[in-house]
């Protein structure tokens, strides 16, 4: 008998046993971040214990330690997590050395086609290697880096009269980079109702993955490239482009002149306290955000705006987060957790899952009429999944990630050398990275 | 082949107790009893040097178990110890240990120095001073980024009070000339009154008589503190300097919370870069190597320093 056909047996016997009422209830732990999308996880997870009779555990750990926890767990063969929200790019890594269960057999037994789901979360998430048909999870949570602005200062009418006298232009969404850092620079230090405020918050931190997942939204727009599209793994000329160094330089620039004092080591946390607060005009985030900004009695209920990062010289991208829900090998109770699976995909559990704050990316959910207008940050969320980019997903994604990481805030941050020695550099420390690997 | 330690331990074991225990020599009486702290030692510490060591000659790497494991020789060693990088880490490592330490042990002297006198209030001082080191280390690390925040961090306030100058305009964990200070403030504030306390002892050590004989003598009372303080509470004073090298040497937690090794590389501590390429980057192999350099340096220079110690007890 081969596998297939025993997963398709399995598969079926689940089926037969129906999600209500197993026979043996199971303690499940689902391992994800602590973060607000993971309180409405809970909730939603409610309906599957009350439908399946298994009873769900969550372990969440806060993001600048999510990835060290878990991956220590993965790689040490743990059992604590049955079912793992892990990071877009451990796909490689899950997959290569065998921390996830495939899925394909799964999803061919259980009509899951991956087809009904937004296209970049497929390939962000669930594929590896990219771009071919090997499924490792399931989309679970769309997400991408957005700007949000306070619309209320925006439309104060004497900063609309200062702005335009300045720039030329009405004091509104930037259509560009540019346009972003003339704005950030606007409110830098300005006083409004009493207070100091600052420009843009962006992200700076150096420990885990803050700087990258900052410093791509302008790379990306301005000719950043990981590879050679035609030859995998040649990085010269396409990691250091002119264009690259240039949006590194422009980067720089929007930190020395558009940002708060001390944000020198800021992530999500930081620059959602610092928006909230009242010291930022514009921050840049995750889209997971938005529904604590709209449920914020001092800046949500129509005080702000949401937007997708603005365009580049070289086009308009967004870097790519969120997560796909994986199965972990080393889990005795895989059954259950892929029933859990199941559940998760049904059309009405991803659209209550929207309900609650969670990011569904099933297209049934996302492409419904009434989808853009649910709630004020709706579009912005569609309009960035549609030119999304995301980091290196190889199983050395680890070390390509600190080496720009501390590159990068090297040179943004500390000012050491120049934007095209830091580029240079991380071409030379991903090129050893890759030939310790034997990709090249 | 001789066993002198065992010997005087199955010297020391009583009598009745050998004769209780009939059919066993002192010797294997001896050897019961020492054996699992013997097997503890060898299990804990030394076989996980061993294999360290072993490791370290290897490309292993924790994270791909299933990849080959070559033996690359002494290639680890020479790259950790041609990276100007990890050299940059040892540096801003020996600013953060020299600094930590002639502030803590100024002004941990000072103050063990005052609260050695007799004054009301003495005890509940002593107890205000010495609550920092109760705290932990995260928590001090989590609070001083507040303390140096430009916007709102006291920090600011204090030296624009005293300076004029903006406390905005300077920010103490984002630049890369203060950020090496911000460090050293911060666990200068923390670890100061556990030199305090051993400089304390040293203190309370030293008989009344000695100086009531220099008063009689009509020695002065920085003569009796440059000859007789000073020298007599030296050992507690170097006591107090080994065990804030050897701390500081592996400080971690408190400098991830403050500036989480940044800017840039400018505060990333040896112990940071460490676990940074062990469980961050899985190179398993090569931080071995990185471990066993910073063993042999830390095991090297206490050596030498305990035998300077142990010079100035003599003494």
């Amino acid at each position: 008998m081969n596998k297939k056909f025993m997963t398709t047996v399995a598969s079926g016997a689940l089926i037969a046993a129906g999600l209500s009422g197993a026979a043996n209830a199971e303690d499940l732990t689902l391992c994800w971040a602590a973060w607000d999308p993971a309180n409405a996880l809970v909730e939603l997870s409610k309906d599957f214990e009350e439908k399946s009779g298994h009873n769900m555990s969550f372990e969440f750990v806060p993001w600048p330690n999510f990835a060290d926890r878990m991956l220590n767990e993965l790689n040490s063969g743990g059992q604590l997590c049955d079912l793992m929200i892990g990071d877009s790019q451990w796909i490689g890594g899950g997959a290569e050395s065998g921390h996830y269960v495939k899925l394909n057999d799964f999803f061919e037994a259980e009509g899951i086609t991956m087809d009904d789901f937004i296209p970049a979360t497929v390939t962000g998430y669930s594929e590896w290697p990219k771009g071919s048909p090997n499924y490792w999870a399931l989309p679970a949570f769309g997400d991408v880096v957005g700007w949000t602005y306070r619309k209320d200062w925006f439309e104060k009418p004497e900063l609309q009269a200062e702005f335009k006298e300045k720039y030329g232009r009405d004091l509104g969404v930037p259509a560009t980079l540019e346009e972003l850092k003339d704005i950030a620079e606007f409110f830098q230090g300005r006083e409004i109702d009493g207070n100091t405020v600052y420009g843009a918050a962006i992200y700076t931190e150096r420990g885990s993955e803050g700087i990258t997942m900052g410093v791509t939204n302008v790379l990306y727009n301005y000719g950043f490239q990981y590879e050679n599209p035609d030859q995998p793994y040649d990085l010269e000329g396409y990691v250091n482009s002119e264009g690259a160094v240039e949006g590194l330089e422009f980067y720089k620039a929007l930190y020395d002149v558009g940002t708060p004092p001390g944000s020198s080591n800021w992530y999500m946390g930081e620059n959602i306290d610092a928006y909230k607060s009242g010291q930022v005009a514009l921050q840049m985030n995750f889209a997971f955000i938005w529904p604590g900004v709209e449920a914020d009695p001092n800046v949500g209920g129509g005080k702000s705006g949401y937007f997708p990062n603005p365009a580049g010289p070289a086009g308009q991208y967004a870097q790519l987060g969120g997560q796909g829900i994986s199965v972990v090998s080393y889990s005795s109770k895989q059954d259950a957790a892929l029933e859990y699976i199941k559940w998760f995909a049904q059309p009405e559990i991803q659209a209550r899952w929207w309900e609650l704050g969670g990011y569904s990316a099933l297209k049934a959910v996302v492409e419904d009429p009434g989808f853009a207008s649910s709630q004020p940050y709706a579009q912005t969320f569609l309009d960035s999944m549609a030119i999304v980019k995301d980091f290196w997903a190889e199983p050395a994604y680890a070390d390509l990630l600190l080496a720009m990481q501390e590159k990068i805030h090297d040179y943004v941050i500390a000012g050491n050398g120049t934007a095209q020695e830091a580029l240079d550099g991380l071409v030379e420390e991903w090129t050893i990275i890759f030939e310790d690997e034997g990709k090249i | 082949m001789t066993h002198a330690p065992m010997e005087k331990i199955a010297r020391a074991t009583p009598a009745p107790v050998a004769r209780r225990i009939k059919g066993l020599s002192d010797r294997a009486i001896a050897w019961i009893f020492v054996a699992p702290s013997i097997f503890l030692l060898l299990a804990v510490n030394i076989f996980p040097l061993i294999w360290t060591i072993r490791l370290s000659f290897t490309n292993y790497r924790v994270n791909r178990p299933n990849r080959d494991v070559e033996w690359v020789g002494l290639r680890n060693y020479e790259r950790i110890l041609t990276d100007d990088g990890i050299w940059a880490t040892m540096q801003a490592t020996a600013h953060f240990l020299i600094w930590t330490i002639v502030l803590q042990v100024i002004i941990g002297f000072a103050l063990a120095y005052l609260i050695n006198k007799k004054f009301k209030g003495n005890d509940l001082w002593t107890t205000v001073i010495v609550l920092p080191m109760m705290l932990s280390p995260a928590v001090v690390g989590n609070f001083w980024t507040f303390l140096y925040q430009p916007q709102i961090g006291l920090f600011n306030y204090v030296i624009a009070f005293f300076t004029g100058a903006d406390p905005a305009s300077f920010s103490m964990i984002g630049d890369v000339n203060l950020a090496p200070w911000a460090i050293v403030i911060a666990d200068t504030w923390m670890w100061t009154p556990f030199v305090m306390l051993i400089c304390l002892a040293g203190l309370r050590s030293i008989p009344d008589s000695i100086y009531e004989a220099a008063e009689c003598d009509r020695a002065s009372k920085w003569r009796q503190f440059w000859t007789i303080t000073i020298p007599m509470a030296l050992p507690f004073l170097m006591l107090a300097v080994l065990f804030r090298g050897i701390e500081n040497f592996k400080m971690f937690d408190l400098v991830v919370q403050l500036t989480g090794g940044g800017p840039g590389n400018t505060t990333t501590l040896t112990s940071i870069d460490l676990k940074r390429e062990a469980f961050e980057r899985w190179r398993t192999g090569y931080s071995s190597a990185y471990a066993v350099i910073l063993f042999v340096t830390v095991f090297g220079l206490a050596s030498i320093y305990v035998k300077a110690l142990n010079k100035v007890k003599e003494r």
